[in-house]
């Protein structure tokens, strides 16, 4: 029976679900990463490469892998403790403090630039905070546009990560290993050292590769917290691109980075295979205790008191940033009255001439909202027959996986780019070219969601036991009413978690929305990211508050998803 | 609201088409620091029954490609912005259609620089250095007086330019050191000015309202790469009413750089003849008489006369850098990338 059944599948039948992703992403994913290609290795743009040229690529191939190495480490260094932190100890606010360090991850980038430079940034609490306490002229803090600002944003995004993944480890590790080697006449440190240690390598390593993927492929922070003195790849696409208008050399530097994620993503999938090393795994409950003796309970004071400061100060400045007055507008030469303000929230509806747009910044929330909803419903439409089919995977599907997945190895900017060159010119001569069309943001949208969204649709649709819907008939409901009690909640409460997930996404995604963007229909991120860049109190406090909203509804989105997450699905 | 009259609102916001027809729209694509009076703008559009929009693209550079990259589906009917450091890049694009406008006749010839007049000079500047009269004073230093004079180190610290790469200004004082120094010497120029503590930021707002002294920032450098209209700026924009400019120009040989900015037609406009009405009314006597004090930029129409102001802070250079336009066309990109490895990474 199940045979039979397994190869009618595999004819044209079951290609049917796959039909759009497939047509989908081979338009507006493998199409243009093909004109990259193309362009990148033509011989026009081959005799276009120079020395200096050539000095530049590796110059930012070198920043790009430094930085990257110097982030992870540095991410290591916190992540760890952290990690040891959540594994082994019990403590009160502990699940909200786990919390607190996932948020980041998912996080507009732009948002965590503002968020530091809220806190950091010469205009930022502290520096304005010690200026006026000691009647000092400039501030005293130079942060934003050093190498510190990015290793910082970076381990603020990426601790969560080694958290989950060497804490998930050390949590299931079994603890009558290190008992035994006390036994044996170990001490705590050489237990630790010399078991737990080498049985955690494999987790701490496949955790490290994907810190340092993502580290290596960073845009915004580097943009808008390193300023114009740092590029790593991403960056320096973007600058040949937008800036200096040299698309065979940003076709290169994009070839380069698609090689380089492509390199670690195979050894991180061949450490992730490596693993599973065999010990019996143990719940991880049974790990966890309270903290009894006194280097303990330091410990875990301190732990906690670190964390909760790195991670909430720079979250909590923003808001409060976004509602104080604390310096002069634009060429307001008058004495300024401090305190606390709704003028940054209340401008963000004026339509002022002389602002950066001829359109209240307000417009730029609107189309924000507007392309995040065209992203759910395309992602979805695509997505969902794709994971349902993948639910039951046959040999097509098997097949057919993989390629689903490539988007996420691609970086955003190279995909603003494969746009750019593709879709400057109309598909079919004498019709409308795309990129005049604000359709191609939320087109890009939808490429980055597709796999968050399939990928958080399948277990659940997996997860529904064929013995369930037999029961349900067997109890006399008819498969319409069967489907409405087993299959419903499940689907409804995957699929809203997949919905929002591709909300989140769009809503805060800035690197190939700044290379395809239209003038006149900014996003929330583009419009921060200007304002951000721009002098006087007035657009600072503008960028602030447009940070805070975008803060708000990501965050409450990430939360969302936190909370409709089946419980074991959906880890990275 | 049901479901589909929301997605129908949706494609609509986002469709420029669907929009309700009243007068034709005539679209100006330019750069952030564009800028006109209200009143002047609505007499053109009263006087043709026509809307316009301006749409301001980011930066001269980044606006200028983005009309590129658009070329075959224009954004804009206009392009506004592009100077003589990019006009090689947006003639060699073909993003624009020639039109001979009469107005032309008025205007001296070393400003026009594209004898088939696809791109028409507006504007004209200098890119100078402004220094803080006061700093100078109450610090007893003499202001420099030439490019090499900025590598003393009683000066250390003290100027702040913009990027090459992102700004205008920025690119137009790079030509000056390059013109200067000439192409062997620039960047041992540039290396001894990095060492001597020169800031560099991306764009001319934050140089000039963050970094510099003399603005509202009350930044921490007294120098600042700017034009030499902007002391004229300050009087004019000065909340108490002022006799003479916190600030001045250093106007000596070669430490200027002089900017012309043009107009032209894009290209598969729908608004061909609209657009021809723009132009002339850019290069005429109301227009031209407007932009000084809108975007402190001098006026090509001899017709056109400056405003007080300009005449008394804003004189320029008698002998800005020059260099051809072919020049920097076929070097430009080169500079500015062994530019950026030497001084800022």
């Amino acid at each position: 029976m199940l045979r039979i059944s397994r190869m009618k599948r595999i004819g044209l039948s079951g290609f049917y679900p796959w039909l759009g992703a497939s047509l989908f992403l081979g338009l507006f994913f493998f199409y243009p990463l093909a004109r990259i290609l193309w362009l990148g290795l033509s011989s026009t743009s081959l005799s276009t490469i120079s020395t200096s040229s050539v000095r530049l690529t590796f110059s930012v191939i070198l920043f790009t892998l430094f930085q990257a190495l110097l982030s992870t480490l540095l991410t290591l260094l916190l992540g760890l403790p952290a990690a040891y932190l959540f594994a082994r100890f019990d403590f009160r606010g502990k699940s909200l403090l786990r919390l607190l360090t996932a948020i980041p991850f998912m996080l507009p980038t732009v948002v965590v630039a503002a968020g530091f430079n809220a806190l950091l940034g010469p205009r930022g609490w502290i520096n304005l905070g010690l200026m006026r306490l000691f009647g000092l002229e400039s501030p005293p803090i130079v942060f934003v546009y050093t190498l510190w600002a990015i290793l910082l944003a970076h381990v603020f995004y990426n601790t969560t990560i080694v958290v989950r993944v060497v804490g998930n480890a050390l949590a299931h590790l079994d603890p009558r290993l290190e008992q035994a080697a006390r036994s044996l006449g170990a001490d705590v440190r050489r237990a630790f050292w010399r078991v737990t240690l080498p049985l955690l390598r494999p987790s701490i390593l496949a955790a490290s590769l994907l810190v340092f993927l993502f580290d290596f492929t960073s845009f915004g922070v580097i943009l808008l917290l390193g300023g114009p003195r740092f590029a790593t790849l991403e960056v320096e696409i973007y600058i040949q691109a937008v800036q200096i208008f040299n698309l065979p050399l940003a076709s290169i530097l994009s070839l380069i980075q698609l090689l380089c994620t492509l390199a670690f993503s195979v050894l991180y999938s061949r450490i992730i295979t490596r693993m599973s090393v065999a010990t019996s795994p143990r719940a991880a409950a049974s790990n966890l205790r309270r903290a009894r003796s006194r280097r303990e309970k330091l410990f875990v004071g301190g732990m906690v008191a670190l964390l909760l400061a790195f991670f909430l100060l720079p979250m909590a400045s923003l808001p409060l940033r976004s509602v104080a007055r604390l310096e002069p507008a634009l060429g307001d030469r008058t004495a300024v009255r401090y305190g606390l303000t709704g003028d940054y929230y209340a401008e963000l509806f004026v339509n002022r001439l002389g602002s950066l747009f001829y359109a209240p910044p307000f417009e730029a929330l609107v189309n924000s909202l507007l392309y995040a909803a065209l992203t759910v419903i395309l992602s979805l439409a695509l997505g969902f027959p794709v994971a349902a089919a993948l639910a039951r995977p046959g040999r097509l599907e098997r097949l057919l996986d993989p390629f689903l997945m490539l988007p996420l190895g691609a970086s955003a900017v190279t995909l603003g780019l494969g746009y750019i060159i593709t879709f400057n010119k109309p598909l079919i001569t004498g019709h409308w070219t795309l990129i005049a069309s604000p359709f191609l943001v939320p087109l890009a949208h939808t490429i980055i969601a597709l796999p968050f969204v399939i990928r958080s649709l399948q277990p659940a649709l997996a997860s529904i036991p064929d013995r369930l819907r037999q029961a349900a008939a067997t109890l006399g409901a008819s498969p319409r009413r069967a489907w409405l009690t087993v299959d419903w909640p499940i689907v409804a409460r995957a699929t809203l978690a997949a919905a929002i997930f591709a909300f989140t996404v769009s809503l805060g995604e800035f690197g190939a929305t700044s290379l395809v963007y239209r003038p006149e229909y900014p996003t929330l991120p583009i419009a921060i990211y200007r304002f951000l860049s721009q002098p006087g109190g007035l657009n600072y406090g503008q960028a602030m508050a447009m940070g805070t909203i975008l803060m708000g509804v990501s965050g409450a989105g990430i939360l969302a998803i936190e909370k409709l997450r089946l419980p074991g699905t959906g880890e990275f | 609201m049901k479901p589909l009259s929301f997605l129908f609102l949706a494609f609509c916001l986002l469709l420029p088409s669907c929009a309700p027809k009243g007068p034709d729209t005539l679209t100006v694509m330019t750069h952030d620091s564009f800028s006109a009076s209200e009143t002047v703008i609505q007499a053109f559009e009263q006087a043709n029954n026509v809307k316009v929009t301006f749409l301001k693209s980011g930066d001269a550079g980044e606006a200028l490609n983005k009309a590129i990259l658009s070329k075959d589906a224009p954004l804009a009917d206009i392009f506004y912005g592009v100077d003589n450091t990019f006009l090689s890049r947006a003639l060699a694009a073909d993003i624009y259609e020639a039109y001979a406008s009469p107005l032309l006749a008025n205007v001296p010839a070393e400003f026009t620089l594209d004898p088939q007049n696809r791109a028409l000079p507006v504007d004209y500047g200098d890119v100078c250095l402004n220094y803080d009269k006061a700093w100078f004073a109450s610090h007893n230093l003499t202001v420099p007086q030439s490019l090499e004079d900025l590598t003393k180190p009683e000066y250390k610290g003290l100027l702040v330019v913009e990027n090459p790469a992102t700004s205008s200004p920025g690119l137009a004082f790079l030509l000056a050191t390059v013109k200067h120094f000439s192409e062997a010497g620039y960047l041992d120029y540039w290396r001894s000015l990095r060492l001597n503590g020169v800031v560099v930021v991306d764009g001319w707002n934050t140089a000039y309202y963050t970094n510099f002294s003399a603005s509202s920032g009350h930044g921490p450098q007294p120098m600042v790469l700017s034009y030499a209209s902007s002391p004229a700026a300050e009087v004019v924009y000065a909340e108490t009413p002022l006799t003479d400019s916190p600030t001045a120009s250093i106007l000596a040989s070669d430490t200027c750089f002089r900017q012309i900015e043009f107009v032209g037609i894009l290209k598969g406009t729908q608004h061909r003849s609209l657009a021809e009405k723009f132009v002339d009314f850019m290069l005429d006597v109301q227009f031209q008489e407007d932009m000084p004090l809108q975007m402190f930029m001098y006026p090509v129409n001899p017709a056109a006369s400056l405003p007080e102001e300009f005449v008394k802070f804003a004189p320029l250079a008698e002998q800005p850098a020059v260099l051809s336009p072919d020049m920097i066309a076929s070097n430009r990109d080169r500079w500015v990338a062994d530019w950026t490895e030497t001084v800022l990474r």
